[in-house]
C-alpha cells in the first residue's frame, strides 16, 4: 500500500518519522482496491458496500500504518483528518449524484420552448408543453410571501435585539422557535381553515400567506444572529454622539449587518419556494396561465413537478417534464444563494486601505 | 462652550448590584480632569454616568444628582439624546463605523442627528480633522474605510468624530489603553490643545498620563471586591501625586498597593 521513509529517531532529536507526502493517496487507493477485491471475492453486489467498506479500510489502515510508523499522536492526528474527508466525501457524493441525475434527465426538454409556453392545450401524457404558467405563478406566491414576511421578521428581529426585555420578548422567541417547527402542511391547512371560512375559492396569494408563515421564523432567526454580531461599541459610539436610538439602528446597525440579513431573507426565500404542500392545498395548480394571483388557480414548480409525476401514468414525456422542472427550479434557488452571496461581499464592512 | 460639571451624592447600579456609591466632585470647565484607580473600582462607570451612557447597559440605573451648569441631566424631561450631544465620549477601544469612510465617520454626529447644512458639513469634517491633528494623514483618503486605519489613527478619528457635533464636555475611557506609546503620545499633546474649547474627563491606569495631561485628579477605590466604588480624593494633580492627603492614594500612587 505504502511504503515509508524512516529516518533513524536519535535522542534528543525533534525530528520524528513522517509518511510521504502522498501516503494518504496511498492508503485510499490500496483500501478501494482491496474493498473491490473483498466485494468480489465475498460476491456483494452493492456498490454501495463497496464505498463502505473502503471508507472503514482507509480509515482503520491510516491509523494502522501512521501508528506503525509516525507513533500514537500523529496516528491520531490522522485518523480526525481521514474521518473528516470520509464525512465529507459521504455528504457531497449524493448532492452530486441528486445533480447529475437532474441535469442529466432534465436537459431533454429544457429549452426556451419549454420555458415559454404552458400546459394550456397539451394533456399531461402528450410531449410539447412547458413551465411558463408554473414560473409564473411561483416568482408571484414566493414574491408576495416575502413582501409579506420579510419586513416583518426584520422589525420582530430589530424588535428582539434591540428593544426586547422581559416577558414579552421571551414569548415572542418561544413562538418563533415553535413555528420554526411548523409542518408546511399544517400551515397550509390553518390557511384553509380561514379560506373555507369565507367560502373562498383557491388562489395564489393563499398560498402565499402559508408560505409567509413558513419564511418568518427563518427571517427572525436568521436577522437576530446577524444583528447579535455587531458590536456593541458601534451602538455605544452612536448613542454617545447623541444619535437617536431608531436612528442608530436604523443608520449604523443594519448597515453593518445587512449583508448578513440579506442572506437570511434569500435562503429562506430558496426554503419557501420549495414548498408543495400549501400550494397543493391553497393553489390547487393550474395547466393554463393565470397571471393574478389574487383570483383563480394558479400553479407552482414544485406543484408542477409533482402533478407532472402523478399524472404521468407511465408516459415519459411528462416525466420528462418533472425533471426539467426540477432542474429549473434548483437553478432558480442556487441562483437566489448566489446572489444572496454577492449582496454579502458586497455589503460586507470594507476593510481596505 | 465648556460647562462646568458638579455632581453631587451620586450612586449607579447594574440591577441590584451597587457599582459606586455616593460619589461628589465638580469638574471645572476648560481643564483635564483625569480619574485614577484599580480596575473594577467604578471610574468608568462613573464616567458613564456623565452623560447618561450608564442606563444603555441593561439594569443600568442612576441616583442622585449630575449638574451641568445648573442643570441636572438627571431631572424630569431632560432628554438622555440632547445630554449626549452636550456631552461627548471616546472609548477605551477604537470604534469607527465599519461601513463608512473616513469623511463620514467624522460627519456621522452631525449627519445621524440630521441638523447641519450640506455646504458647511466638509468645512466641519476638515476642522475637527485638523483638530484631532489627523487631517495631514487622511487629507488623500477621506474617502477611505476608517477602519483601514491603525489604531493610533482610528483613535484619532474617533475624537474627531466626538468634536464634531461641537460637546460642552469631553469623556475619555482610557483612550489610549490600546496605543503605542506615540499614538499615545499624539492623544496625550492633543488632550492638551482640546483643553482650551472643553472640559475633558479622562480615565486612565496611567499614573504618568494623569500626571502629564491632567489639572486635577481624582482617586477612585473599593474596600473589597463586590462592594461599590468610593471616590477617595479629588485635588490638583500635583499635590495627588506629591502630597496626598488620604494614605491610601499615596499607596496606590507609589504602587505599594494591596
Amino acid at each position: 500500500m505504502s511504503t515509508a521513509t524512516i529516518t533513524p529517531k536519535g535522542p534528543g532529536t525533534l525530528r520524528g518519522a513522517r509518511l510521504p507526502k502522498w501516503s494518504p493517496y496511498a492508503i485510499a487507493a490500496g483500501s478501494i482496491a482491496l474493498a473491490v477485491g473483498i466485494g468480489l471475492a465475498g460476491g456483494l453486489h452493492s456498490r454501495v458496500q463497496w464505498g463502505l467498506i473502503a471508507a472503514i479500510l482507509y480509515v482503520v489502515g491510516t491509523y494502522a500504518i501512521a501508528t506503525a510508523v509516525e507513533g500514537k499522536r500523529q496516528a491520531k492526528d490522522r485518523i480526525a483528518t481521514s474521518l473528516v474527508w470520509v464525512a465529507f466525501l459521504l455528504a457531497v457524493i449524493p448532492l452530486a449524484s441528486l445533480v447529475w441525475s437532474t441535469v442529466a434527465r432534465g436537459l431533454k426538454v429544457l429549452d426556451v420552448y419549454f420555458l415559454t409556453h404552458s400546459m394550456g392545450v397539451v394533456a399531461d401524457t402528450e410531449p410539447g408543453g412547458g413551465i411558463y404558467h408554473a414560473i409564473l405563478g411561483t416568482l408571484e406566491q414566493v414574491g408576495l410571501a416575502t413582501v409579506i414576511a420579510a419586513p416583518i421578521g426584520v422589525l420582530t428581529a430589530i424588535y428582539l435585539v434591540e428593544y426586547g426585555r422581559g416577558r414579552l420578548s421571551q414569548a415572542i422567541t418561544f413562538f418563533v422557535d415553535v413555528m420554526t417547527g411548523i409542518p408546511s402542511i399544517v400551515a397550509g391547512l390553518f390557511i384553509l381553515s380561514l379560506m373555507l371560512m369565507f367560502d373562498m375559492q383557491p388562489f395564489g396569494f393563499a398560498g402565499s400567506l402559508a408560505l409567509a408563515i413558513l419564511m418568518m421564523p427563518v427571517v427572525v432567526r436568521s436577522t437576530e444572529e446577524m444583528l447579535k454580531l455587531v458590536p456593541n461599541e458601534l451602538r455605544e459610539a452612536s448613542l454617545a454622539l447623541g444619535v437617536p436610538k431608531w436612528r442608530t439602528i436604523l443608520k449604523v446597525v443594519l448597515p453593518t449587518s445587512i449583508g448578513g440579513i440579506t442572506t437570511g431573507i434569500m435562503l429562506s426565500i430558496a426554503r419557501i419556494t420549495g414548498e408543495t404542500a400549501p400550494v397543493l392545498l391553497l393553489v390547487w395548480g393550474n395547466a393554463f396561465i393565470n397571471a393574478n394571483p389574487f383570483e383563480g388557480a394558479q400553479a407552482s414548480l414544485p406543484l408542477y413537478i409533482y402533478q407532472q409525476y402523478a399524472n404521468s401514468a407511465g408516459s415519459g414525456a411528462a416525466y420528462d417534464r418533472a425533471w426539467a422542472a426540477s432542474l429549473t427550479l434548483i437553478a432558480f434557488v442556487m441562483l437566489l444563494n448566489l446572489v444572496a452571496r454577492g449582496i454579502a461581499r458586497w455589503k460586507a464592512p470594507k476593510t481596505g486601505r | 462652550m465648556a460647562k462646568r460639571i458638579d455632581v453631587s451624592g451620586l450612586t449607579a447600579y447594574y440591577g441590584s448590584h451597587k457599582a459606586i456609591e455616593d460619589i461628589s466632585m465638580t469638574v471645572e470647565p476648560r481643564s483635564v480632569t483625569a480619574f485614577i484607580g484599580p480596575s473594577g473600582c467604578g471610574k468608568s462607570t462613573f464616567l458613564r454616568t456623565l452623560n447618561r451612557m450608564h442606563e444603555v447597559t441593561s439594569g443600568g440605573r442612576v441616583e442622585g444628582k449630575v449638574l451641568l451648569d445648573d442643570e441636572d441631566l438627571y431631572g424630569a424631561g431632560i432628554d438622555p439624546v440632547s445630554v449626549r450631544r452636550e456631552v461627548g465620549m471616546v472609548f477605551q477601544r477604537p470604534n469607527p463605523f465599519p461601513t463608512m469612510s473616513i469623511f463620514d465617520n467624522v460627519a456621522a454626529g452631525l449627519r445621524l442627528n440630521g441638523n447641519y447644512k450640506k455646504s458647511e458639513l466638509s468645512d466641519i469634517v476638515e476642522r475637527s480633522l485638523k483638530g484631532a491633528n489627523l487631517w495631514n494623514e487622511v487629507k488623500d483618503r477621506l474617502n477611505k474605510p476608517g477602519s483601514g486605519l491603525s489604531g493610533g489613527q482610528q483613535q484619532r478619528l474617533c475624537i474627531a468624530r466626538a468634536i464634531a457635533v461641537e460637546p460642552n464636555v469631553l469623556l475619555m475611557d482610557e483612550p489610549c489603553s490600546a496605543l503605542d506609546p506615540i499614538s499615545t503620545l499624539a492623544i496625550e499633546d492633543l488632550i492638551g490643545e482640546l483643553k482650551e474649547r472643553f472640559t475633558i474627563v479622562i480615565v486612565t491606569h496611567n499614573m504618568q498620563q494623569a500626571a502629564r495631561v491632567s489639572d486635577r485628579t481624582a482617586f477612585f477605590n473599593l474596600a473589597a471586591v463586590g462592594q461599590p466604588g468610593k471616590l477617595v480624593e479629588i485635588d490638583d494633580t500635583e499635590r495627588i501625586f506629591s502630597n496626598p492627603s488620604v494614605q491610601a492614594t499615596e499607596d496606590y500612587i507609589s504602587g505599594r498597593f494591596g
